[in-house]
């Protein structure tokens, strides 16, 4: 069935629509992430992603970088938060089997709001001094044109083939409602298109309830959407579940070893 | 009144929440369950006069925008302070949360740099915390600087570092001489053992105070709404080291 243009697939059919090599941005833990789908591109053996974290991520990241998916990941910073360290990244970070474009936060959000703007740049202050300028080839220490002698970064749009999130629910139309998990927003603005798993649909319109329609990512900037009840475990998706703590810990455990980790792939459906 | 049997980690919760009077809108980041705790605690004794923006929590968070709500409110000078860890602090007060060894080849991998490079340079009141206090951990020369403890006057910067909290003591940062001073130091240690575990100089007073305990009040509040409220993003934070469930 399809509604209104944006297809309702099955989350490996989503899946499948992101290509080898492609740029796909995610959010980070706290906010709605597409745990399922992200087991769905490991299914199909997605390789050389091009991972873009908005503006850092955890257990997704170390997920796909373990089972062999990313070539490349720019973000702010990859951790399982109170667990301690992203064991699959760190491992092929050191390893030098991943390229990171080690970023920071407001960068990330600033060259997707370039992209949302449709300009090839984004001035961002503070970065000067930092090695982070001196590591990232592509940010350009510039000077305010209103002001002489005032320093100041431009960082390159951040152009993603694909933003992938979970979400509460989506309506009849495609509409994804958000709240203010708002990152999400900027991530589908930025990306040319949007893939959204979703806790259910909605049959309704959303746009027709003022109250709804401030919270909402509009149908314009959807792909493809997936009905995926509980599709963030072992994520949360804030006033519906909450994250599996236990879950994560075994998790966190078991990728600490490569064959823990190959086993937890077999074990959990990826 | 004072009282006598508390935790170190109360400690540093108490020490963190006296930096923070008086401020109008504390923000805490990620990784950084000892300064919730105490933003948590400065708005609780103060009668709830700071606004408190806790990075991931529904509870303590009122952004509505996203993400990067939280970077372009310091960019307007809407955050009064912020808190920054760090695997590496040296004693320029730069910053290190990328790793260890020559990038990209680093021996040890971290995290990542999150919003350091961004934050340290906007928010006028930085609070380093770092409470393993060692030469591995303070050291004289960060191996990465994910965001300099200094700028020259002529980079646009309102923000910088404010002081620096270690399980052992208390650094004042002096940002014209760009060297941290001994400030306070906490029970069971010196003058001598806080030289023997800082990789980097560090100016210090003739007379060094003692880093002034928690108050009783203190600690009933930790121990109670403070706790309760940091489960909300710290749950394990709360219940292993404040023994909350």
């Amino acid at each position: 069935m399809a509604f209104n243009k944006v297809p309702v697939e099955s989350v490996d059919a989503v899946a499948a629509r992101v290509h080898d090599g492609a740029m796909i941005a995610v959010p980070p833990d706290y906010s709605f992430v597409a745990m399922a789908a992200t087991r769905a591109l490991i299914r199909r053996d997605a390789r050389d992603l091009h991972l873009l974290a908005v503006p850092q991520s955890g257990i997704q990241t170390d997920l796909l970088i373990g089972a062999g998916c990313v070539s490349i990941i720019e973000t702010a910073a990859v951790s399982l938060g109170e667990l301690g360290a992203a064991p699959q990244f760190t491992a092929a970070a050191k390893s030098g089997r991943i390229a990171i474009r080690d970023s920071t936060c407001p960068a990330i959000h600033a060259g997707l709001q370039a992209s949302e703007k449709g300009l090839p740049f984004m001035p961002l202050r503070g970065l000067i001094g930092s090695d982070l300028m001196r590591v990232r080839d592509d940010w350009k220490e510039s000077e305010n044109p209103f002001e002489q002698g005032d320093r100041i970064v431009m960082l390159p749009a951040l152009k993603p083939d694909f933003a992938l999130f979970h979400a509460p629910f989506a309506d009849r139309n495609g509409n994804i409602w958000l709240g203010r998990r708002r990152e999400l927003v900027t991530m589908a603005h930025a990306a040319k298109g949007a893939l959204v798993t979703v806790e259910e649909i909605r049959d309704i319109n959303m746009m027709e309830d003022e109250t709804l329609a401030g919270g909402s990512l509009p149908a314009l900037y959807v792909t493809a959407i997936a009905e995926e009840p509980n599709g963030a475990w072992p994520l949360g998706v804030a006033g519906k579940y909450e994250p599996d703590l236990e879950h994560l810990a075994h998790y966190a455990e078991m990728a600490k070893s490569a064959n823990g980790f190959q086993n937890y792939l077999a074990e959990h459906g990826a | 009144m004072s009282a006598t049997d508390y935790t170190k980690t109360e400690l540093l919760i108490e020490v963190i929440a006296r930096m923070l009077d008086g401020l109008g809108h504390i923000a805490v980041g990620a990784s950084s369950p000892l300064p919730g705790a105490a933003a948590l605690l400065a708005r609780a004794r103060s009668g709830g006069i700071p606004r408190i923006s806790v990075l991931s929590s529904l509870r303590h968070n009122d952004f509505t925008d996203g993400a990067r709500e939280l970077f372009d409110c310091a960019a307007q000078g809407r955050i009064d302070a912020f808190f920054l860890g760090g695997g590496q602090i040296d004693g320029k007060a730069n910053v290190n949360l990328v790793g260890l060894g020559d990038y990209p080849k680093l021996d040890v991998r971290f995290a990542g740099s999150y919003g350091s490079a961004y934050l340290y340079f906007l928010v006028p009141r930085v609070i380093l915390f770092r409470p393993e206090h060692s030469r591995r951990a303070l050291v004289s020369k960060v191996d990465f600087i994910s965001a300099p403890g200094t700028s020259p006057p002529s980079l646009y910067r309102p923000g910088g570092p404010y002081a620096l909290v270690t399980g052992r003591c208390i650094f004042s940062f002096d940002k014209e001489a760009c060297r941290f001073r001994l400030q306070s130091i906490h029970d069971g240690e010196t003058v001598g053992s806080i030289r023997e575990n800082t990789g980097f100089y560090f100016d210090c007073p003739s007379e060094v105070p003692r880093t002034p305990p928690p108050s009783a009040e203190a600690l009933d509040l930790i121990r109670g709404d403070v706790g309760n409220d940091i489960a909300d993003v710290y749950p394990k934070f709360a219940r292993e080291v404040l023994s909350f469930d």
